[in-house]
This record gives structure tokens, sequence and C-alpha cells, in this order.
């Protein structure tokens, strides 16, 4: 492998495209799982190759989409208090709570530092005592092995001064959700490379059986997510649901054994709050007993706040493949990139963001 | 493959991080036993609040500092504003504050930015840069020699330039209250009136037809500054490509009738000036992604981080839309600037889409590039 050019081959992303376009007999919807995908898809014009043939639903898989209200405003009442230096992901920055968000918090005088690892805030605890040091460890399945890891080597190293705010979530869960619902229009799942890379694919057979829905791991690249798309057409033409990773260079079917080991000792499923979804029962992961005094909902006492979403936004059904971002009435008028009013309008994988930021709003005749 | 060290957030002091090693060993540390100050700035070679009081201590980082680095008649008459005859012609003028971080980094430092970006931005116009000045906001207790090294290469950017430093200004804040080392560049320069270009270089000057072409590889200089900023350790070095761009515009000049658009992609990159152009002249842009000229070692560093090249920040590019029947003639010339060698027709203006960016993109599809609203922030996974 050279770099990543292969996977970005214009001719062959043509010659993928037009068999999709060939094999398949009627407009299959289809749901990426992840903000990560939706991103490469918009930014790519992906879907503009496929020309119909296949409709591509935005699922709920961007982190910082579903990470709840509550957890933004009790995130905004911790970085506010004094001697606190608040560690984030950059994306969390921007996301609004009910009034504020982490920018203008730090415009106030918080000390709100983007970092790029959970362990470089570890690090920031280790050379600053006397002063708390939180991390909003938020995300998937990708971004939980760093996060355990930057709380199991707090323990073990005993730096006390360090905590973090989890809001960990599961994707499989969030499939078997979006399944169950009445309005579910979803017919195949992309499912996301990265969280297979570290949990495998075991646990998505379960899924297959009971909903009869084919599943197709991804990677990013456009001819990653061009096969992917092409091997969920076939399963569905054939009528044949099952489990297909696309995404052999980087996923086994075991996934990563010392990561898994790491995350149970660290973490135990619980229930979760998804933003625009509602609760999912044992859809994420909170520290362990044993970790407990790391977590800094208790820590801070913040576990009473509570947050009610903006009634304009629909950005839950937007999560669940029941509206396309630019049918929701909010769209591009009272709710933009400059004045988000839900998340999925924030992050830059946001559906709404994604189809804000690539103009998928604009007619594509006007401009070709 | 670039394989990323991901290790640290800088905590410690803002001006240690990246110092001496390639940057300050080439350049001569000021020789404190020649200095007529009696006072322990020997013992202590750090900028004191005294450094902006406009007395004794200011004179002497004037004379020891400033007036050896900038060199130059108008700056040493030493009165309070220099007295310049211009040539004549339509008067350019600019201003650009710099508050870079770490002030050095690989390619260059805050002076020269200061002084490339204010050269930069007067050229644009079509105008021939000529003099600036320079105020410097120094923070309590930075040291003499940082100082001196940026002044050292302001001096050389604008020997390079070919501009003159004829005024300045120095003020010091207490210990807390700055980041080192601030620099402001203003600058003048004349738009020959004689000259094929009279003025008629603006940024609503893109007509339907017209051709983009982009100087050379986009990203260098904001993905050099994010590396060293936030500790992000890549196996090769990202450079800025700060350069001073007014000898190309010169000879670009020739094409002056045709020639419609000039633009420096700074802060915003690629994406910001192309936004501006095509709603200033409204007019819409189409370009080719996969024409756009980007360092592989820049397009992994974006990769990584989640970033689009067309928003990162360049100091060394211009992009300039042409009528189309002058446009390989164009591009040669800059192909023979040493700021120029990559150049490349990027794309075209149409009348479709008037005020919006489009690109194919890399696979052959087609998406809207549209202002970014703040910075752009590295994306989580």
């Amino acid at each position: 492998m050279k770099y990543l050019d292969e996977f970005r081959d214009e001719e062959l992303a043509q010659h993928l495209a037009r068999e999709i376009r060939q094999i398949a007999t009627r407009p299959w919807a289809i749901m990426e799982v992840c903000g990560g995908q939706t991103h490469s898809i918009v930014r790519n014009g992906l879907d503009q190759l496929l020309d119909g043939a296949v409709e591509m639903i935005h699922g709920p898989g961007c982190p910082v989409c579903v990470t709840p209200l509550e957890l933004i405003d009790k995130a905004l009442h911790i970085a506010s208090i004094p001697g606190v230096i608040f560690c984030s992901f950059g994306d969390m920055l921007r996301v609004p709570g009910s009034h504020m968000d982490l920018f203008r918090v730090k415009a106030q005088g918080a000390d709100v530092r983007v970092v790029y690892s959970p362990l470089d805030a570890l690090r920031i605890a280790r050379e600053s005592p006397g002063r708390e040091v939180v991390f909003f460890g938020i995300g998937f399945e990708t971004t939980a092995p760093a996060n355990a890891m930057a709380v199991h080597q707090a323990k073990l190293q005993e730096i006390t001064n360090f905590s973090m705010l989890v809001s960990h979530v599961l994707v499989p869960p969030a499939i078997a959700a979006i399944m169950k619902s009445p309005t579910c229009r979803v017919q195949a799942f992309l499912a996301a490379g990265h969280v297979c890379s570290v949990m495998g694919y075991w646990q998505y057979s379960p899924l297959v059986e009971k909903y009869k829905v084919p599943i197709v791991i991804t990677g990013f690249e456009p001819l990653d997510l061009l096969e992917g798309i092409r091997r969920a057409v076939v399963l569905l033409e054939a009528g044949t649901p099952q489990v297909n990773n696309a995404y052999e260079r980087a996923v086994s079917f075991e996934g990563n054994k010392s990561a898994q080991k790491l995350l149970s000792e660290v973490f135990e499923v619980a229930d979760r709050s998804w933003r625009g979804i509602g609760k999912i029962p044992l859809s994420g992961w909170r520290l362990r007993d044993a970790y407990r005094e790391f977590d800094a909902e208790s820590r801070f006492k913040v576990s009473t706040i509570t947050a009610e979403e903006s009634p304009l936004c629909r950005s839950g059904e937007v999560l669940q493949g029941n509206l396309k971002p630019n049918e929701c009435p909010g769209f591009a008028k009272e709710c933009t990139p400059r004045h988000p009013l839900g998340a999925t309008m924030v992050s830059s994988e946001g559906a709404c963001a994604a189809y804000f930021n690539y103009g998928r709003f604009v007619p594509v005749e006007s401009i070709q | 493959m670039l394989v990323p060290r991901i290790s640290t957030m800088a905590v410690s002091s803002p001006w240690s991080q990246f110092s001496e090693p390639e940057q300050m060993s080439s350049v001569a540390q000021p020789d404190f036993s020649q200095w007529s100050c009696p006072l322990p700035l020997r013992d202590y070679p750090l900028i004191v609040m005294g450094h902006g009081g406009g007395g004794r201590l200011t004179s002497e980082l004037i004379e020891h500092i400033f007036v050896p680095s900038f060199r130059n008649a108008a700056l040493e008459v030493m009165a309070d504003s220099s007295v310049l005859t211009l040539p004549a012609g339509r008067l350019a003028f600019s201003t650009d504050s710099y508050v870079v971080q770490p002030l050095f980094f690989p390619g260059g430092c805050i002076g020269d930015l200061a002084v490339n970006g204010t050269v930069n931005d007067i050229s644009m116009s079509g105008a021939k840069p000529l003099y600036l000045s320079a105020g410097f906001i120094l923070e309590e207790g930075f040291p003499i020699a940082h100082l001196a090294a940026i002044a050292e290469r302001m001096g050389a950017a604008a020997r390079a330039a070919g501009v003159a430093i004829v005024t300045g200004d120095t003020k010091v804040v207490e210990k807390g209250h700055g980041d080192g080392c601030y620099i402001n560049t203003s600058g003048v320069g004349v738009i020959s009136m004689a000259g094929p270009c009279n003025g008629s270089i603006a940024p609503s000057q893109a007509r339907p037809g017209d051709v983009v072409i982009l100087s050379g590889t986009i990203g260098d200089h904001g993905m050099a500054i994010l590396s060293v900023r936030e500790g992000l350790e890549f196996e090769t070095i990202l450079r800025s490509d700060t350069a001073p761009l007014n000898g190309m515009v010169e000879s670009l000049l020739r094409f002056a009738p045709h020639l419609h658009v000039l633009r420096d992609p700074t802060r915003g990159g690629l994406a910001s000036s192309l936004n501006e152009i095509a709603g200033q002249s409204k007019v819409g842009i189409l370009i080719d992604e996969r024409k756009l000229p980007i360092l592989p070692d820049v397009q992994s560093a974006c990769d990584l981080l989640g970033m689009d090249p067309i928003y990162v920040a360049n100091e060394g590019k211009l992009v300039a839309i042409v009528e189309p029947g002058c446009a390989d003639d164009m591009l040669r010339v800059m192909h023979e600037s040493p700021y120029g060698r990559d150049a490349a027709i990027i794309g075209t203006v149409t009348a479709q889409h008037a005020g919006i960016l489009a690109a194919k993109t890399a696979i052959g599809g087609t998406r809207v590039i549209p202002l970014q609203i703040g910075e752009q922030i590295p994306r989580i996974c």
C-alpha cells in the first residue's frame, strides 16, 4: 500500500458505481451507521455516482451528535468550576448545551483544552497536581479503548486529580433500536470498520438472524464504501442476509482481544440516553465500581442536571433515517452550522452539517 | 506511510517549545558586552517593562537590534516619522497583525510571516510593495535573544522582498498579558498608472469563462504550525511555505488587462479566497480537486486529523483568475518563479451557481465547498 490513493481511484470508483447501478433492481435503502462514513460519502459525492440505485440513509453513528444535551450541560458546569482543567476532543467544543458551548465557557476564563488523546489529559493531570483534570470521554467502541486505558493508568499510577465524564455508546444496540422502530425503512447496514477493528464482527450475527438484514463492514475511503454498498446490494438482491466483511485489511472476526479485555475490566454495560433518540437499554458503557472514583459525574456531583431539547430540532428522525436533513423545516433557516439547534448540525460528521456543508440541498444540475 | 506519534499538548512556556535548534543557531546573538546600558541586562537578558518605556532601554533595543537588522537610510534618520518619496501612481496600503504560536516553526518564524504577509497583501492589488512599518508588543520576560533572531529574520525577509522597514514601535506588556511577541506590520506599495496594470486587479473582477490558476501546494503553512503547536510528531517535518510573492506578481503583471484577480489564500485557505471571489464577482467557481497540488505529507497529516487541506492556511501561495487565452503563458511564467514551480490550472469561472464554490471530487462526484464557520477542528475519530 503506497498510501490511500489506491482507495480513491476514479476509474475503479466509476466501475463499482456502474456495477451497483446494474445489479440493483430497485432503490434499496442502506444505512451507513457511522458519521465518518457519512462524511466520506458526502464529501466525495458517492451518492451522486449511485444515481438513485441506492438510497443512503445517514445513521446515528456520530459520537458528537448522539451525546445527550444534559451531558453537555454537565460538561459545561464542570468546566466552569475554578481550578478545573477540562480536556476534550476538538469536535465537542462547539456542541451547544442548553445555553452555552465549551468555546464560550473558555472565553469566559475556563481552562478548556483540546487534546488528541485521553492519555494527553492524563499527562496534564500528572503535571498539574493541585488542579482537577477532567476528560470528556465520549464516543463509540472506537474511542473507548484509549479512554479505558487512561482510567486504568490513572488508577495504576494513583493520579487522583484525574477523572472522566463518560458517555460511551455502542453500535449493536443502536442497530437493534432502529430495526425495532415501526417506521424503520432501512434494508441493510454498512457497519463501521474502526468499531469492528476493536470489537470484531461476531456481535452482528444475532442481529442479522433476528432482523433478516444484511450488515456489511466497510472502511472509509470511497472505494471501501462503494465495495461495501456493492456487497450489500448483492446480498439484498439474492435475499440472503449475512454479515460480510468488506474491510479485511483492518477487521478480523474476533477483533482486538486485548482492547476488549481492557474494556470489560474498566467499563460495564449500562442504559444510555442518545440525543434525539432517547434512552436505549444497555446501549452504552459506564465505569465499573472499581473505577468509580474516576467518574467525574459523581466527583463533581452533577448527576442532578437535566435538560430539554429544542422543540424545532428533528434530529432524532434524521438520526433514525426517517427524515432527510434538508426536509426538516428548520434546516438552513433557524438551524445552521453557525446557530445549530441540534448536534447533527454541529459536528462535521453530523448528517445535517454534512448536507449543509457539502451542498446536497443545492440541485446537482446547478453545479455541473 | 506516515506514522504519527501523537504525544503531547503544550503546557510549558510557549516560547520554549520550538526554539534554538534549527531556527536560531544560524542567527547572531546580540553581543551584550558592547551595550552601553549599565543595568543588569548583561546578567538578565530578558525584556523588562522599561524596554517599552521610551527611555534608554527602548533606545538600546532600537540601536542594537532593530537598526542593525532592518538597516536602511529612512530608518536611520530616527525621527518620529519616516519621510518617503513615492513614484507616481495609486497607493496600495495594507496592515496585518501576527500572533502565531509557536514563534519559531519549521520553514520560518513570526518575523518572516510579518514581512511576507504584508508584502503579499499589497502585491495582490497589482502594486509594487515599497515600505513597511513594524510594531512589536512584547511580553515582560521575553528573551532578548529571541527578539534579535526575529528582527534579523524580518530584515532578511525585507531584503529578499526588496522592501524597507522604515518605521517601528515597541511596547511591553506585563508578564502573563501577552504571548511572548506580537507583531503588526503595515505597508505601502504603488500601482504604476503608466504600467500594464492600472488598478483593475480586484476580487470583484472574475468573469465567466476565466481560468483559475494556483501557484503551488496548499496547506503547508497551517499543517506545519499545527504539528508543532499541538506536539503532533510526524516522521517528516512539515514546513511552512512563507515566501514573498511580489517578484512573481511583477512578472505576471505583463498579462495585466487579462489578469482579473489575484488573492493570497492565507487564513481559511483556498476555500475562503475562492468563496470570497465568487461572492464579490457574482460568479460561480468550479475547481477540480484532482488538480490541486498537495504535498503527500500534508495530505497524510490532514487525513489523520480529519481536516481538509482546502481550508488550511498558506503563506506563500497565490491564486490568479485570468482570461483563458493567456492561462498557459501565465502558468509558464509562474513555473519560472522559485515560489511557483508547482503552479497548476485548477478550475474555471462559471455563470452558473453564482456565489458558490463547487468542486469535482477525486472520484468524479461533485460537492459544494462552503466558507468555514470558525476554525477547522480535528475530527474525533
